[in-house]
């Protein structure tokens, strides 16, 4: 028996993340005393997937065919269950993303699995398995229990709090894994690739930077992104700001674009329409720099500036410079 | 080609959440629900891809009966015909499970629905219906061709996106920029009141999670103001206080 827990690699490395699964992972496999088990597939090299150990994971099966380069949720899928049913694993726990929630639900259809998205802490485990999660984009919280034998929980951001560089505890054993592969998960051709690959990634970044539509033009950006910079931060935008073209649509934080929960998140000119606060709700600590004193988001602000954003951020930066 | 279009009936993006019965239920006094926002861009290219096709559109929901009205817009917007299977569904598995009764393989050839659900927001339904029936899904997907049995889309992966060509039939997740909202005009609004709405009870399902309660978030303590000419101050106080730098 034991908890498996899959982690997502982004260019051979661990996603954050993933990291975060990992300790949720071991976790729970201590609270029902089995062991924690890691699944990677794709490129990765052997020093990076020890790493897992660190987060006490006791096992590591990676799973490397050259078939599984891509992103494939179905391909995928199949390999995570073969591995389930190999480690005899009650619990699977996935890092909260499109491939995290693709490969949890295929996953729990093909085991007839009792399966809960957006996890927020540990689950409590006595007579009965009970977690609870985020719902309405962040405006609650619902607590389930699961009764199937087979539990899969796909775990948001900041479910738990990580260690940057853990002592490592167990040494992880990693062990190819190299299950049959079926034909028909592979019949789709991707053409295509775009990836903003200097950019860090919003999902995954612990301070962001965001602009809306008082920063009246995408001309006005640089002392936004000088800010992002000097911090190591992302950048977002708002739903009009996306709407207008003045920033990429990927860029788009909110109800209907990304969700994000980052350790800062500071938002430049938005107003803080509830839609928009529904994207950031589950940031530790919102600032909000605005001209308007009514902006609504001020309401929801650990820190506030009235004020010109253009005054105001470059004075940001220098500080932010001057810390290192 | 035969579209099925999955909808959701969710509360407004604006409303406020709040619980009854020893927070045990949502309360839906005064609420006023739509179809999901990102369901309605789903069903805004189903429609779209019905008419270039000259195919037939039928929209499905699993829900009660308060969900009609949504249903009628969505056939005022123009799918054909719509189906509600009558049941309170209990979890994403249970809604799936569902889909796949009314979308047994060979029924459609292309299934659309929103990436989530603003309500409880796990999208996950896709990925559980796909499995289910045995085809691929993709999600989230901002555009989408279909040529003959081929549908090129362009989704979003982590940090980018990617085009791809896949064989129907397939189960996708919806998002912008898909297509644009629609609104029922009042031909379309006169002509949804005769068009059928199948009334189906749903397939018995053991029961895999059940809902124990619900809670809000703890509110958050009053804002710090920073004078604008001392924002320079704002660095040292996140990192000293509230220790994120």
């Amino acid at each position: 028996m034991s908890v498996l827990i899959y982690v997502e690699l982004d260019n051979g490395s661990i996603k954050k993340t993933s990291l975060e699964a990992v300790a949720f992972g071991s976790k729970v496999a201590e609270k029902i005393g089995e062991k924690a088990v890691v699944l990677a597939i794709g490129h990765a090299a052997s020093a990076e997937l020890e790493k897992a150990g660190n987060y006490g994971a006791s096992k590591v099966l990676h799973a490397a065919d050259a078939k599984l380069t891509h992103e494939n949720a179905m391909a995928y899928a199949d390999v995570l269950v073969q591995a389930a049913s190999q480690e005899s694993s009650k619990v699977i726990i996935l890092a909260k993303s499109g491939l995290g929630d693709a490969l949890a639900a295929r996953a729990a259809a093909k085991l007839k699995a009792g399966i809960v998205s957006g996890v927020t802490a540990l689950p409590e485990i006595g007579d009965s398995f009970q977690v609870t999660r985020s719902i309405f984009t962040g405006k609650a919280f619902a607590t389930t229990e699961i009764k199937s034998d087979i539990k899969i929980l796909v775990v948001r951001k900041n479910a738990i709090e990580i260690d940057d560089s853990p002592v490592s505890t167990v040494q992880a054993e990693i062990t190819a894994f190299t299950p049959p592969l079926r034909d028909e998960d592979f019949q789709a051709s991707v053409s295509k690739v775009e990836k903003a690959s200097s950019e860090l990634s919003l999902t995954e970044a612990e301070i962001i930077v965001s602009g809306g539509r008082g920063m009246k033009g995408p001309e006005n950006w640089q002392p936004l992104i000088d800010l992002a910079k000097a911090l190591g931060a992302a950048t977002g935008c708002s739903k009009p700001v996306s709407d207008l073209d003045w920033r990429p649509h990927h860029e788009h934080i909110g109800q209907t674009g990304i969700k994000v929960a980052p350790n800062l998140y500071i938002a430049c000119g938005i107003s803080g329409a509830i839609q928009h606060l529904a994207g950031v709700n589950g940031s530790k600590c919102i600032v909000v720099i605005n001209k308007d004193p009514e902006a609504p988001f001020f309401k929801a602000a650990d820190y506030g500036i009235i004020g010109d954003v253009f005054e105001i951020l470059p004075k940001l930066t220098e500080a932010a410079k001057s810390l290192k | 080609m035969k579209i099925l279009v999955c909808i959701t009936n969710v509360p407004d993006t604006t409303a406020k959440i709040t619980f009854t019965d020893n927070d045990t239920k949502l309360n839906k006094a005064g609420i006023p629900y739509i179809i999901g926002p990102y369901d309605d861009y789903a069903l805004a290219r189903g429609v779209e891809l019905k008419e270039q096709t000259g195919g037939s559109l039928t929209v499905l929901h699993v829900g009660e009966a308060d969900a009609d009205p949504q249903i009628r817009k969505a056939l005022a917007i123009g799918a054909d015909d719509a189906i509600r299977i009558n049941a309170d569904p209990l979890d994403s598995y249970f809604t799936a499970f569902q889909i796949a009764q009314v979308a047994k393989p060979g029924t459609y050839d292309l299934i659309l629905m929103g990436r989530e659900s603003i309500d409880y927001n796990s999208g996950v339904v896709h990925g559980l219906v796909g499995e289910m029936l045995g085809i691929a899904s993709y999600s989230p997907v901002m555009k989408l061709e279909i040529t003959g049995s081929t549908a090129t889309l362009s989704r979003e992966i982590d940090g980018g996106k990617e085009v791809l060509q896949a064989p129907l039939p397939l189960v996708l997740g919806c998002q912008e920029p898909i297509a644009e909202w629609k609104i029922p005009n009042m031909r379309g609004i006169m002509t949804a009141r005769t068009k059928p709405l199948q009334v189906l009870e749903p397939v018995a399902l053991e029961e895999l999670t059940t809902p124990q309660k619900y809670t809000l978030p703890t509110p958050k303590g009053a804002c710090k103001m920073i004078p604008a000419s001392e924002a320079g101050t704002l660095i040292r106080l996140l990192q000293t206080e509230a220790k994120v730098l």
